[in-house]
């Protein structure tokens, strides 16, 4: 069976002027960790809001855990945990009160469970009596994980838990997430980061409120047409003038310390010539070799008719 | 000092018992794109904020655009422009009434403001959406006017603190060539970011570990420092040594 079953999910707000989501179709797999990728503002929140049974859509259908996400709120609110992007624990309760809080309105005790939390638990527990407002951000991320966690769910929603976190503590989580997975709790998180799409099993690109693709990580990357090059020399702004000003080029990107370029029409020839031209006009260090594109190459790609 | 826009010498901040920042030094060169990164919790925040004359020093010495940290706060604050994704424009005032509220703090003159407005909306292509509020304005528009907004006076140096979380691809290397451009018009550019392959865009990256600057070079010289192939290793490497965690 199916963890989570999305069938034409549409949202709007303001009374229809503006769509979130729109026609929203995708499923995931009972243990599977899914993640929806995406920017701000690309309908994330709103289908986690949807699933969690926190907001009606506005057509379409879904089930969590099998139960329906309008008719059966209560079941579902009931099998699953919420972390939202936005901290909302109580602020003024300590840790472990949020912690002893949550349990009780599930009817359950932090004993009972406390095998599934104890990973994350222990790392806070020295704070355990400062209150939940007086944390650090890293500290506040493991204390709602835990509050989401301590009924057992069997499907976990994560919003955005890694976005303003840095890149090792993202790391930590990450490796969290995947010990909770081997537990057989099914996991639908979003992240604005490319980069941490490879870790879950399959992915969905959103935005505008349009999913744009799903599949594993690692197909997704293989989808991206043509071959892609990474180019670099020593005066890289202007190299990305050049390039993009070059008449074979079809596109170039900036990523890191090199540009991702593709050409026009694939041809034996292009690296050769595009040598000769960049070295011409007085380009020096020059290196040009193909590479595998990345999702974030996907991304841009199948996205750039929203930028015209 | 002709050519150095920010210096800092054995600049620290403690609170209580605490060493927020300890005993930083740096210079920054003017049109330098110079990136401040660190873990949570490492003292970005709060060495930026004594850069722009929000908070008063422990003790050590700095000097931005050539003012003093101590005595010259409000100096420093004619001299910067500062922007951040958490604070930066007023979402019920319209994008002119946003220009024009910045352009006047910052002490442009009427025909200043309009000339310069002007300028800017053309070159961002929203002309016809002067009018708009804020709040209606996609995210990525958002940012590249706030952005703008923060350079309207022709700042000696813009403070930018994670200018690009959450905005897509696309918008975000739109960003860049705004930064670029800024940076080639002589503006030095002082930004913090989570994303590793931004810190390669700049001309030096500093990376704060527990209040202390563990590393500082251009981005092709740590990586060989450190022997790794990106950003985010060099950054891997000295953050996990890391003894404090959070904000």
């Amino acid at each position: 069976m199916d963890a989570i079953t999305l069938d034409n999910i549409t949202k709007t707000y303001n009374k229809g002027k503006v769509l979130a989501v729109d026609k929203a179709t995708f499923t995931v797999a009972e243990g599977e960790m899914f993640g929806l990728i995406g920017p701000d503002g690309a309908g994330k929140t709103s289908i986690f809001r949807v699933l969690t049974t926190l907001l009606l859509p506005d057509g379409g259908s879904g089930t969590v855990a099998g139960f329906d996400i309008v008719d059966q709120y209560k079941e579902i609110r009931n099998c699953i945990g919420y972390m939202p992007g936005k901290f909302s624990l109580y602020q003024d309760l300590s840790v472990e009160e949020n912690l002893k809080f949550f349990a009780t309105i599930f009817e359950t005790t932090i004993e009972e469970n406390y095998e599934l939390i104890k990973d994350i638990y222990i790392q806070i527990e020295p704070f355990k009596t400062r209150r939940a407002g007086k944390l650090s951000g890293g500290m506040k991320q493991k204390l709602a994980l835990c509050c989401a966690l301590i009924h057992k769910p069997k499907v976990l929603f994560l919003d955005e838990p890694t976005t303003g976190v840095d890149a090792v503590s993202r790391v930590e989580f990450w490796e969290m997430l995947k010990r909770l997975k081997h537990q057989g709790i099914t996991i639908l998180v979003s992240t604005p980061y490319m980069d941490e799409a490879v870790l879950c099993d399959r992915i969905a690109l959103i935005q505008d409120g349009k999913i744009l693709s799903i599949d594993s990580s690692e197909n997704t990357m293989k989808k991206y047409p043509g071959r892609m090059y990474a180019v670099h020399s020593l005066n890289m702004h202007k190299l990305l003038k050049d390039l993009r000003s070059y008449p074979d080029t079809l596109s170039c990107f900036t990523f890191g310390d090199s540009m991702h370029l593709t050409f026009r029409e694939d041809n034996d020839g292009n690296v050769t010539r595009l040598n000769e031209y960049l070295n011409n006009i007085g380009h020096t260090n020059l290196e040009i070799k193909e590479i595998q594109a990345g999702i974030e190459d996907y991304f841009i790609k199948i996205s750039e008719p929203a930028h015209g | 000092m002709d050519n150095i826009a920010i210096q800092a010498d054995k600049l620290t901040k403690r609170f209580d018992d605490f060493t927020a920042v300890d005993a930083i030094t740096f210079d920054v060169r003017q049109g330098e794109i110079f990136g401040f990164v660190g873990a949570n919790g490492a003292g970005k925040t709060t060495a930026m904020r004594i850069l722009c004359g929000l908070s008063r020093p422990t003790s050590g010495a700095a000097t931005v655009a050539g003012f003093d940290v101590y005595k010259e706060a409000e100096k420093i604050k004619k001299n910067i422009g500062y922007m951040s994704q958490k604070f930066s424009l007023y979402e019920d005032l319209t994008v002119m009434e946003n220009i024009t509220f910045y352009a006047g703090i910052y002490g442009l003159s009427d025909r200043e403001i309009k000339e310069r407005g002007a300028k800017l909306l053309d070159r961002l292509g929203i002309t016809h959406e002067a009018k708009t509020y804020v709040a209606s304005l996609p995210l990525g528009w958002r940012q590249k006017l706030s952005f703008s907004v923060a350079v309207i006076h022709q700042p000696k140096i813009v403070f930018l603190d994670e200018p690009t979380g959450g905005v897509d691809p696309v918008t975000r290397r739109q960003f860049w060539d705004l930064i670029y451009e800024a940076a080639d018009s002589g503006i030095t550019v002082f930004v913090t970011t989570h994303y590793m392959d931004e810190a390669e865009y700049c001309n030096r990256v500093s990376v704060m570990v527990d209040g202390r600057i563990d590393a500082l070079d251009t981005p092709s010289n740590l990586k060989k420092q450190f022997n790794v192939d990106s950003m985010n290793k060099v950054f891997y490497q000295l953050a996990r040594e890391a003894k404090r965690s959070g904000d």
